[in-house]
């Protein structure tokens, strides 16, 4: 360290323990305790940036989540490595790796800061501009565009790292551990409530608690002290949690908001092994107080944003709290009292102050006394006119402002200065009360905008309310938290409090400048580089709504969200319309109030965890006879089973082939199944399905489908008759849930009169479905008394066998078209009747078949999938389906649908067969079919829902969609393809076995 | 994301419901008397109003029952929940 910038008041540093950080390649030295900003102070580092637009040099300017400039990418481990971060937020760790994002090829040296000497041709709304045109340039313009505006880099691999969520339910929420929150905590605490208090610094207390100025006094004590009392009272207080280093990310209604807390990131890398980076709080309170504090303003003049240039409020941290100097030629520039503590803690620890520049007129509060009779210079009614050096200030130039405020007279006064102190008052933090769905009032005396109407159950206190003199601060925040609490007396009621009054207010939104605003760069929002001449700019051009101002400047859009710029904006906008700044309204904040990492708000929901998948009882026999699997809904399905190297087309070749000749085997747990009981099922039946279900035995089973209100076709399945009154129903894998809950609101809503009852029990069953022309042989050797006879066990029906003790039902229903049983049995005993079947089977190659091998079969066979190929917008009928809408029926879902202007339409879509004039030309599903592909625009008459290579009929075969389709046949249509077109045939939808002998073995 | 009590397993997160859309609208006992314009009034037409919405909606992951719930649409407070079948409260 070339200078002497650490003092000798480290209260909360512990100069004991030294820890070494790497910024920019550079090795430096801090304390635990500092931020990496303190730190990078400490070492006389003010420029840690470039801005977006203009890659102007810009420095550490706060000490808090405003911070617009000091962002850096921390970490350059590839998985680990962090864009994007705060310098005024993470604490410092040993081993730290940080480096500055928005420059390149370096910080001191930035190719990009060509921009500022083009500025005048970058106005608001260039890029909107200039981007526009040629629209085929745009990718060359990105290319630029993203090269220099770079906003840190994303990791490139797997984040290693643990993230956390969970649930919290209290009493009373408090959002800010400062000193009004601290209160409010404890006299929710007194009242025996259960309090949840949150704070996203390290420590409590806010910024009293490292006040040391002696201006302001609780119960005659120094107000610091106090408060460090009442700090260890709350720590020993078992109705109170706390939660520090969290941060409320966003304020939802009904009182629940989402806090992140900081776990391992203030520790150095070895330190975090094992441990959970980042917890997600989701907290239910049934109030809430919010005591977020406020946040400084800057003020807006010719080149406000150099290096070294920052907030007082920050400046004085930086002493009183982490003992750096931020510089040693300090100069104050303040329109209020707040900056003269500024002033007494520079004076205190020893830092040379200049001068002070007040544009008030003058002021004689108890603090500003104080502060003349230390003889520091105050220079009343100037204001700053310009500042120089580059990559940090060194001059500022002050000048006389005229009555009206509105330009400066005299002569320019020239002020060394290494650190610019800047106040232009104070804004609450209402962020949380207005993404709570709150409304605002602005406040003329303040020029501020506090919390005014709310729906939810809470309070704002402190700053964040608009209080900024610890005497109104606690007694206000006492006095509100009691009647929020509807509570009589608290233990506060007796507390005594001085403090310095503010008595003269002033405020410039727009400080004047000997140059017209054309020459100059008054900033408004340092990380997008809107100045106020982009405001003005685009009030000319004709946006009014702030919103769209907002917008077009891009004031208040960066990570930052605009905490400091947005004041300003708005002052400028009414100031420049006349307008109240009332009535312009503010912009909406939304959350996160400050941003999240993707980790945190996935949590454990990564890898196996991100979606729940289900397993068939037979699952891991798939898994040893090397199955592919597909996800259908949640479910993993066996979709193929690859044997020494085969491709998806030949497996599936192969076991569709053996299905047809001998046998084959297919996994149907996954089809949903609903139970059906109670005197009125089959009547609910007749209402639910198309087709007619009053003339179905005891035995027998049924294809039904069904429709939705509007006459499209929903789901579709097998229903057996069990019992008198006692169906089971099954549905599609994927329509299972919807099915259900479908049929549940049509029974409590519509009919509650029927005495139905319906019991998913899709996961209570397993279910083998055996088929081909040996399928009977097979079942016959595992079921040996079972009658299996055309004549006793028929298509279409249903026998209820023991296997051992082992309940079997089985059904002899066929997807594919070949005689096939599908044997259901309770869950658990799914994979050894699996493995029975596939025993049984072996001397006749029984074959398990996938997905795609069931799909290929009931192409062959014309059978619909819904879902594949129809998409909400078939009907029966579209679907050459007619033959299952009953025409006896009075009512059923969607049948007054089916004949309504637009249904009955000859020219829908209808599902047709296509066949490819080269038998071998296997078409893409979705391709679209035209008639004419030279006529231009190509009218697109339908599309592909099924494709497949059949390896029975040696050729390939297509459902599709086809306007008009029924009255297409044998036409010659085309499909045209990226690099060829195919010619194809509209056929049938049945292309095997058309008189359905397979079916009987 | 809001809290909502049904009135068969008392008060639970959103996120345990769906929502039915517009509560009232009784399926019609003879859709084979409607002509196209009068079915198409029940299959399509909903209110979308700011303000007292009446909807149905559907412990989906609780009790599965279905009931009613008088929401005010432009901030999300629930005024009233009441059972099926019984008549929307005057508000
Ligand atoms: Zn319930």
């Amino acid at each position: 360290m070339s200078k002497n910038l650490r003092i000798n008041n480290k209260q909360f540093v512990d100069e004991t323990r030294k820890l070494s950080f790497i910024f920019n390649g550079k090795k430096l030295y801090g304390y635990k305790g500092d931020t990496l900003a303190s730190a990078l102070l400490s070492n006389d580092i003010h420029l840690v940036g470039r801005s977006f637009k203009y890659h102007r040099p810009r420095g550490i300017m706060t000490s808090g989540s405003e911070e617009p400039n000091a962002i850096l990418q921390i970490g350059n481990d590839d998985a680990l490595t962090d864009p994007n971060v705060r310098a005024t937020e993470i604490e410092l760790y040993d081993g730290l790796i940080c480096n500055s994002q928005n420059c390149w090829p370096s910080v001191k040296f930035d190719i990009g800061g060509i921009n500022n000497f083009l500025s005048p041709l970058l106005p608001a709304g260039f890029y909107y501009k200039t981007f526009m045109w040629p629209a085929s340039f745009w990718e060359k313009y990105e290319y630029f565009i993203r090269k220099s505006a770079g906003l840190g880099k994303s990791p490139t691999k797997q984040d290693p790292d643990m993230y956390d969520h969970r649930y919290m339910h209290c009493d009373i929420l408090i959002v800010g551990g400062g000193v009004s929150g601290l209160i409010a905590a404890k006299i929710a605490s007194d009242d025996n409530k259960k309090v949840l208090l949150l704070e996203d610094k390290e420590l409590l207390g806010g910024s009293l608690i490292y006040d040391d100025n002696d201006t302001s006094k609780i119960d005659n004590q120094k107000s610091s002290e106090w408060l460090k009392k009442l700090i260890e009272n709350i720590k020993n207080d078992k109705n109170i949690i706390i939660k520090t280093r969290t941060s409320v990310a966003a304020y939802h209604n009904y009182n629940f908001l989402l806090a992140r807390q900081n776990l391992t990131d203030h520790l150095s890398v070895n330190d975090r092994n094992n441990k959970i980076r980042q917890r997600l709080y989701k907290i239910r309170a049934k109030k809430v107080i919010i005591s977020t504090g406020a946040i400084e303003r800057p003020q807006v003049f010719h080149n406000n944003d150099r290096p070294g240039i920052m907030l007082a409020s920050a400046v004085k941290k930086y002493i009183d709290y982490y003992g750096v100097r931020c510089g040693l030629e300090n100069v104050i520039f303040t329109n209020n009292d707040s900056a003269y503590e500024t002033a007494l803690s520079l004076h205190k620890s020893g830092t040379k102050l200049n001068a002070i520049i007040d544009i008030r007129a003058n002021s004689s509060s108890e603090i500003v006394n104080k502060v003349k009779s230390l003889g520091i210079q105050i220079y009343w009614n100037h204001t700053v006119v310009n500042t120089k050096g580059y990559k940090r200030i060194n001059k500022i130039t002050i000048m006389k402002l005229n009555d009206n405020g509105n330009d400066v007279v005299g002569k320019k006064i020239e002020l060394n200065c290494d650190c610019l102190a800047i106040s232009g008052g104070w804004t609450p933090m209402v962020h949380l009360f207005t993404q709570s769905g709150g409304k605002l009032k602005f406040d003329n005396k303040d020029n501020i905008f506090v919390p005014d109407k709310t729906n939810l159950n809470q309070l704002s206190i402190g700053s964040a309310k608009g209080d900024f003199e610890l005497d109104d601060v606690l007694k206000n925040s006492i006095k509100d938290t009691k009647k929020f609490l509807q509570i009589e007396n608290s233990n506060f009621d007796k507390i005594d409090v001085k403090c310095s009054k503010e008595k003269e207010k002033k405020n410039i939104w727009l400080l004047p400048s000997d140059k017209p605003l054309s020459k100059t760069k008054p900033f408004l929002d340092y990380q997008n580089d809107s100045t106020a001449k982009d405001i003005k700019l685009a009030l000319r051009e004709g946006f009014k709504s702030i919103e769209h101002v907002k917008r077009y400047t891009t004031t208040g859009m960066g990570t930052d969200q605009g905490k400091l710029a947005n004041m300003h904006a708005l002052g400028i906008v009414a100031d420049t319309t006349n307008t109240n700044m009332g009535d312009l309204g503010t912009t909406t904040f939304r959350p996160p109030y400050t941003p999240l990492t993707f980790g945190t708000i996935v949590g454990r929901n990564v890898g196996q965890f991100f979606d729940i998948f289900r397993k068939t009882p037979m699952h891991d026999w798939h898994v040893d006879n090397n199955a592919n699997f597909e996800n259908v809904g949640q479910w993993k399905r066996a979709w193929y089973y690859p044997k020494d190297g085969e491709s998806m087309h030949d497996a599936v070749q192969r076991e569709s082939k053996a299905a047809r000749e001998s046998s084959g085997i297919l996994d149907a747990s996954t089809l949903g199944k609903i139970d059906i009981q109670g005197t009125d099922a089959n009547e609910f039946l007749n209402r639910v399905y198309t087709n007619a279900w009053s003339k179905l035995q005891i035995g027998k089973c049924r294809y039904g489908l069904m429709l939705n209100e509007d006459g499209m076709v929903y789901d579709d399945g097998v229903t057996t008759k069990i019992g008198e009154n006692h169906y089971l129903m099954t549905t599609t894998t994927g329509g299972a849930a919807n099915v259900m809950s479908k049929l549940e609101d049509y029974l409590q809503t519509e009919w509650p009169e029927l005495d139905v009852f319906l019991t998913s029990v899709t996961d209570h069953y397993a279910t083998a479905s055996v088929c081909g022309p040996n399928a009977k042989k097979i079942i016959n050797k595992i079921f040996k008394d079972l009658d299996l006879s055309d004549e006793s066990f028929p298509h279409m029906s249903f026998k209820e066998v023991k296997l051992g003790n082992i309940n079997c039902r089985i059904m002899r229903i066929s997807f594919t078209g070949e005689l096939s049983y599908e044997i259901n049995v309770e869950a658990s005993y799914g994979k050894y009747i699996w493995e029975k079947c596939i025993e049984a089977g072996k001397e006749f190659n029984i074959t398990p078949y996938g997905t795609e091998t069931m799909h290929l079969l009931r192409a062959e066979k014309g059978f619909i999938i819904v879902g594949q190929d129809t998409d909400g917008t078939m009907t029966p009928v579209d679907l050459q389906m007619d033959w299952i809408i009953s025409k006896k029926k009075y009512d059923f879902i969607g049948k007054r649908s089916l004949y309504r202007s637009d249904t009955i339409r000859e020219d829908r879509k209808q599902l047709v067969g296509l066949l490819t004039d080269d038998p071998n030309e296997i078409l893409e599903e979705g391709a679209q079919i035209v008639k004419d592909e030279n006529r231009k625009p190509v009218n697109m008459l339908g599309h592909v829902t099924s494709s497949y290579f059949s390896p029975t009929l040696k050729k390939s075969i297509a459902l599709a969609v086809l306007k008009e389709g029924k009255k297409l046949k044998g036409q010659k249509l085309l499909v045209p393809m990226i690099d060829k077109t195919i010619k194809v045939t509209v056929s049938d939808t049945v292309f095997l076995d058309k008189e359905n002998e397979r079916i009987n073995g | 994301m809001f809290l909502i009590n049904c009135p068969y397993c008392g008060e639970r997160d959103q996120s345990e419901f769906i929502s039915g859309g517009e509560a009232h609208i009784a399926r019609p006992k003879q859709p084979t008397e409607l002509n196209d314009d009068q079915w198409a009034e029940y299959l399509f037409m909903r209110k979308n109003i700011k303000g007292i919405q009446f909807e149905r909606w559907n412990h989906a992951h609780g009790c599965r029952k279905w009931f009613n719930v008088a929401r005010d649409t432009s901030n999300d407070k629930i005024e009233k929940i009441y059972k099926m079948g019984e008549q929307p409260p005057k508000l």
